[in-house]
């Protein structure tokens, strides 16, 4: 192993600057880099199935706003502490999933695309068309109150940051996590070749299944965060292209965690920094997302391979199941 | 009752529209396993040129309506396939090894730079086709009363989806075209030039769907820079609702959405129009997982 | 006792029978061929057995237990375990993933003990990796553990795809054609590791054109022809049975 590598070097430097960004940026891009963690957050709970289980999902944006209309209504109609309603909104948007997942799971490639864009837009129509006379209809829901953590409450800024990065901190250690384990390494299988894996003996619908759920369930706390920071939210926040948006982060990322985090700051920082051309922000967007697939194809930062400890054998008390003495032929091919 | 035709023929009209954007999508992705997400906004841009072609260049004025609209057509049809082409060099050859994910993401690029070229170039208020130019005759059939555009604007459709039935099935070209989309590798093998039949296919599907954005035009008289993600989602919905790649499914995808939506906001609610439209395909989805029309192919073991 | 059990079991697709009500059994601990000319039907027994199609009559019993008709992911964790006549492998992933895939269906780890590495999940991943890193030495692969999987040779790939089924603990693997594409070396090392299995407790059944190593190592043979069973029994005597000669005869793809 070479001593310095280029990743973990970029790592520790992304995470020094995170911390003290909000001590050398102004209240605005303090802002922006508020919403950057908000969409890395959704980008690493979208990464778990678009990235690493290969499900084409271009739908997330309805999970976020399942989440976001829970805290909301919770909230301001039954008075939750917002950081109380943060488990049921990801609760609902990941029953949500459930629901509307299991009978459309098993769909090739593009059928699936088209279903959840359709998924997107019939929950924007529902909470357009004021469903159950709980979403306010095209003004959506105002006045929603700040988090609170032990008394403390966040509306400033730095506040804000730092409970979105937090955030965002922990959720890379458990999906780091999850990556290095048969879990992650099932939905690995599941993109490569699904009928293969099933044949190893791996229950793919129902991994599709779960990390469809663990998705939605990280796209509705982020809901949450939403919801709180905005204290307004309404249904065009939630649209079709909010969806391509963090779609594409994750493809632009190449499915690395790293990746996920270095294309949430050029996605939605780019056009923060293209604001000076005002109304060819979003032409000049859409040119580099093309230059950008075509710089770089495979993403920015594909994932790397695990890495294994090889040299532990089986503990003892184990009953061997292969006879070495008679069988192996490392030595001899 | 009445009311009932009236909405099935309304309804036959946008599906015929749809249809042919659908045909953009069904074809490119048969020969390339490609949504091009941007094929909304090349119907778009057929909207917009087609006003500026009759409007600003007076070529109504020059020639009367009826001798206008129909050469504006062919003109937008031949802008718009120009744009195809371009696209698919620009944008997506550069991508053709590189997962198909990448050129999706490239693909919906290309659809947010020409909705803002639009925006940018029109501005971002909405258009109104000029009236003289909507032929207002009325036909009494069955004692319904038919307003003309609507005839017009199915007949015109159909007559080009059996054009191009015609030339994918009969001609050499359409057996190269249909060769490419079932294997390109096979297909270059026997002598194909894969690259023509890709950039012939962003020719003819792009110049349908501009064809498509001016009938829209003339058929609703309003245009605005926006129209090209709803009916290009829309197209987009009726080609895998017939099952995608497969030409004859994305006509009757197209026909099909147009009368179910049609239907749904008469009856239903107008509100709740594009949300029953997404529920038919979710339904028959999971029915039929390919599509109405689509084969399903067997995985190999 | 028969380990594997099959029933009249018929396949049909589209109205061509491509399995037609066969029957045989598979004892415990033996190593049985299934022969026939291409198109006879052996792989759609195979794939039959294995949960990848559902036979229209007829059924499968395995120790005893129904399996026809069971999701291929449920019948790997009953104890039958398979490789693939077109390979395939995880070809971008390393070698022991491949294999660790094979080991996934005996592993226990929920997504919360992932998401949180607990203690009992690090342990059984250790020891899933020890047993892997086993599986790989003994079809020869352990070297080439870190290198993508579509990196390797044809016969290694063959050998790799035994070693992920085999690390699923089967009692009954599954080889389709593990011969093909192998040269005459490789082949000879291929029938002593498919013996070395059966040491192991292991019983096989196998599809495969080289008639000389099914002759060598099988004490069974099933042949199959249009679908259905002409004759089985020991190597010997199938080779002199004229049903199997007359079947034979003109096909290129035998080499006696």
């Amino acid at each position: 192993m070479k001593p310095f590598d280029i990743r973990q070097l970029l790592s520790a430097g992304l995470a020094l600057l995170l911390l003290i960004l909000p001590f050398i940026c102004n209240a605005y891009w303090l802002d922006v880099c508020v919403s950057i963690g908000l969409y890395a957050l959704l980008a690493l709970s979208l990464n778990v199935i678009l990235g690493q289980a290969g499900i084409f999902h271009m739908g997330h944006a309805a999970f976020f706003a399942v989440g976001a209309y829970t805290t909301a209504i919770l909230n301001t109609s039954f008075q939750w502490p917002i950081l109380w309603t943060m488990p049921l909104a990801g609760a609902a948007a990941a029953f949500f999933a459930m629901i509307v997942a299991r009978p459309i799971i098993h769909l090739r490639g593009d059928y699936l695309l088209i279903v959840t864009i359709g998924i997107v837009e019939i929950v924007r129509i529902a909470l357009l068309n004021d469903v159950g006379g709980l979403t306010g209809g095209s003004n959506g829901i105002f006045g929603i109150s700040r988090p609170t953590i032990f008394g403390f409450r966040i509306a400033k800024g730095t506040q804000f940051y730092y409970l979105v990065w937090g955030m965002v901190g922990v959720s890379l250690l458990l999906f780091h996590s999850l990556w290095h384990s048969r879990f992650g390494r099932a939905l690995n299988y599941i993109k490569e070749d699904d009928i293969a894996a099933e044949g190893c003996g791996i229950h793919v619908s129902h991994y599709k299944l779960i990390a469809f759920v663990l998705g939605a369930f990280w796209a509705g706390m982020a809901g949450t965060v939403y919801a709180a920071k905005m204290t307004t939210i309404a249904p065009e926040s939630f649209n079709f292209l909010e969806s391509v948006i963090i779609f594409a982060v994750v493809i632009l990322s190449g499915g690395s965690h790293l990746g996920v985090l270095i294309s949430a700051f050029l996605f939605i920082g780019l056009p923060e920094l293209l604001r000076e051309f005002s109304n060819a922000r979003m032409l000049i967007f859409g040119f580099a997302m093309m230059a950008m697939m075509i710089w770089r194809p495979q993403g920015i930062l594909p994932p790397r391979h695990r890495r294994y400890n090889t040299a532990v054998s089986l503990a003892k008390g184990t009953p061997p199941t292969v006879d070495f003495a008679s069988t192996s032929k490392e030595e001899t091919t | 009752m009445e009311q009932f035709f009236q909405q099935l023929l309304n309804g036959l009209a946008v599906g015929g529209i749809y249809a042919l954007v659908a045909l953009g999508y069904t074809m490119v992705y048969g020969v390339m396993k490609l949504i091009n997400f941007a094929h909304g906004d090349i119907f778009t841009i057929g909207a917009y040129l087609g006003l500026s072609l009759l409007v600003s260049c007076n070529i109504a004025g020059l020639l009367g309506p009826m001798a206008a609209v129909l050469s504006v057509f062919v003109m937008v049809a031949l802008l718009t396939a120009l744009v195809g082409y371009l696209l698919e060099r620009v944008a997506y050859r550069p991508l053709r090894n590189a997962g198909r994910l990448s050129a999706v993401v490239s693909a919906l690029g290309a659809s947010i730079f020409f909705q803002n070229a639009v925006m940018l170039i029109y501005g971002a208020r909405f258009y109104v086709y000029p009236d003289f130019l909507r032929p207002n005759f009325t036909v009494h059939l069955w004692g319904l009363d038919i307003p003309g555009i609507r005839l017009l604007v199915i007949g015109a459709t159909v007559a080009l989806m059996l054009a191009l039935s015609a030339f994918i099935q009969r001609t050499r070209t359409g057996a190269a075209i249909r060769a490419v989309a079932i294997d390109p590798g096979a297909a270059q093998l026997m002598g194909i030039n894969v690259d023509r039949i890709i950039s012939l296919v962003f020719l003819i599907g792009p110049g349908l769907g501009g064809a498509a954005g001016l009938m829209v035009g003339i058929y609703y008289g309003q245009i605005d820079f926006t129209m090209g993600w709803s009916y290009g989602l829309k197209a987009f919905t009726a080609a895998i609702l017939g099952g995608i790649g497969n030409i004859p499914g994305a006509m009757l995808g197209g026909l099909l959405l147009g009368v179910i939506e049609a239907l749904a906001a008469g009856y239903v609610a107008m509100a709740w129009k594009d949300a029953i439209a997404f529920f038919v395909l979710i339904l028959i989805l999971i029915i039929r997982p390919t599509g109405i029309l689509g084969e399903r192919t067997a995985d190999k073991l | 006792m028969s380990l594997l059990r099959l029933e009249d079991v018929s396949k049909i697709f589209g109205g061509l029978i491509a399995v037609n009500d066969l029957s045989f059994t598979v004892e415990q601990g033996s190593i049985v061929g299934l022969i026939g000319p291409n198109g006879a039907g052996k792989t759609t027994v195979f794939n039959c057995i294995t949960g990848n199609y559902t036979p229209e009559t007829g059924d499968i019993f395995f120790d005893d237990q129904s399996i026809a008709g069971l999701r291929p992911h449920r019948i790997v964790s009953l104890g039958i375990a398979r490789t693939f006549q077109s390979i395939r492998l995880f070809g971008r992933l390393p070698v022991l993933e491949n294999a660790l895939a094979g080991r996934h269906c005996r592993m226990k780890a929920g997504l919360i003990a992932c998401m949180l590495h607990t203690a009992a999940q690090r342990r059984e991943e250790k020891e899933a990796v020890a047993r892997c890193m086993e599986e790989l030495r003994f079809v020869g692969l352990a070297k080439h553990y870190a290198e993508p999987a579509g990196g390797l040779s044809y016969g290694n790939q063959r050998l790799l795809e035994i070693a992920r089924a085999l690390a699923s603990d089967p009692r009954l693997l599954i080889l389709d054609e593990p011969a093909g594409g192998m040269n005459e070396q490789e082949t000879v090392a291929l029938v002593e590791t498919i013996q070395s299995i059966r040491n192991r407790g292991i019983t096989v059944l196998l599809i495969e054109h080289d008639m000389r190593l099914v002759m060598k190592i099988c004490e069974k043979l099933v042949v199959l022809e249009h679908g259905s069973m002409i004759v089985q029994g020991k190597p010997e005597d199938v080779q002199r049975n004229p049903d199997v000669i007359e079947a034979y005869l003109g096909a290129d793809d035998m080499k006696w």
